[in-house]
């Protein structure tokens, strides 16, 4: 493991996946449907998170409705090319409010590859962590933190597992 | 664990330390170039510079008499090891959405 400054920083994180699926519904079901995936307890809201949305333009709005009525927003699109690819800004501060300063926030990018067979890779890139600055570090420490995101993955797993029951966790 | 969080939060909760970090985000810094141009005294700024450092957001190392800071970079490789796990797992989920051959929306 090299921990290196520069290095550190600037490594993104690199995901791919294929799925059976043609490219146009990998999209969509990315983007449009983003709700019936996204792990619910991944919000910024103060209530529980209601509904995801990806707004599908250039400058449109990624938020979370909440069960109080309110809408959080956390990042927006910054490239809109359905349905191969797409960019967004992830608009998170340290203490967990949006980030209005695109400077200050890491990116997101999603791209759709036909495989053959009807298949389609998804490649997703998450780079530019040291834009979020030191408070990276406070930011990791409030995930871990009983309050922040904690526990999301064992929830979600449990949730994936059981991906006939329809979401009824309340 | 918590106590670490905490006194991340608090030094963050300063918008001098915040500035301070802000300067540091575009490289390495001795603390005299760092004091160049803040409203406040030099030991001032040492000691938020302290207060950063026993947060774990900046670490420090000497260069002849000076001392340079630099943002931590243990804090960047531990949002990375995050969101690592994150799109793993989130992949995952996309992937049987995709393939259910009867994709519902909310309920």
């Amino acid at each position: 493991m090299n921990t290196t400054a520069g290095d550190v920083t600037d490594v993104p994180v690199r995901k791919s996946i294929t799925v059976r699926a043609s490219v146009d519904r990998a999209f969509e079901v990315f983007t449009d449907r983003i709700d019936s995936w996204w792990p619910r307890s991944h919000h910024i809201g103060r209530s529980p998170m209601k509904r995801a949305i990806i707004e599908s333009r250039v400058g449109g709005r990624c938020y979370t409705e909440q069960v109080d009525g309110t809408d959080c927003d956390w990042g927006s699109v910054l490239a809109w090319e359905p349905p191969r690819r797409f960019v967004i800004a992830w608009q998170i501060t340290p203490t967990w409010q949006f980030q209005p300063d695109l400077a200050q926030s890491s990116e997101v990018e999603v791209q759709f590859t036909p495989v053959g067979n009807g298949s389609t890779r998804v490649d997703l890139e998450h780079r530019f962590f040291s834009r979020h600055g030191a408070g990276a570090a406070a930011m990791r420490a409030a995930i871990d933190d009983p309050n922040g995101w904690t526990g999301m993955l064992p929830l979600f797993a449990a949730k994936a597992e059981a991906s006939q029951t329809v979401g009824s966790e309340a | 664990m918590t106590s670490r969080s905490d006194s991340q939060l608090e030094a963050l909760g300063d918008s001098t330390r915040r500035t301070i970090l802000e300067r540091l985000r575009k490289g390495p810094m001795p603390v005299g170039q760092l004091a160049r141009g803040l409203p406040i005294s030099r030991p001032a700024v040492s000691q938020h510079l302290r207060v950063l450092k026993d947060a774990q957001l900046v670490v420090d190392r000497a260069d002849g008499t000076r001392r340079i800071y630099e943002l931590n970079p243990a804090a960047f490789a531990s949002l990375r090891e995050y969101f690592d796990e994150f799109w793993g797992v989130a992949l995952i989920a996309f992937k049987q959405a995709v393939e259910s051959p009867n994709p519902r929306k909310e309920r």
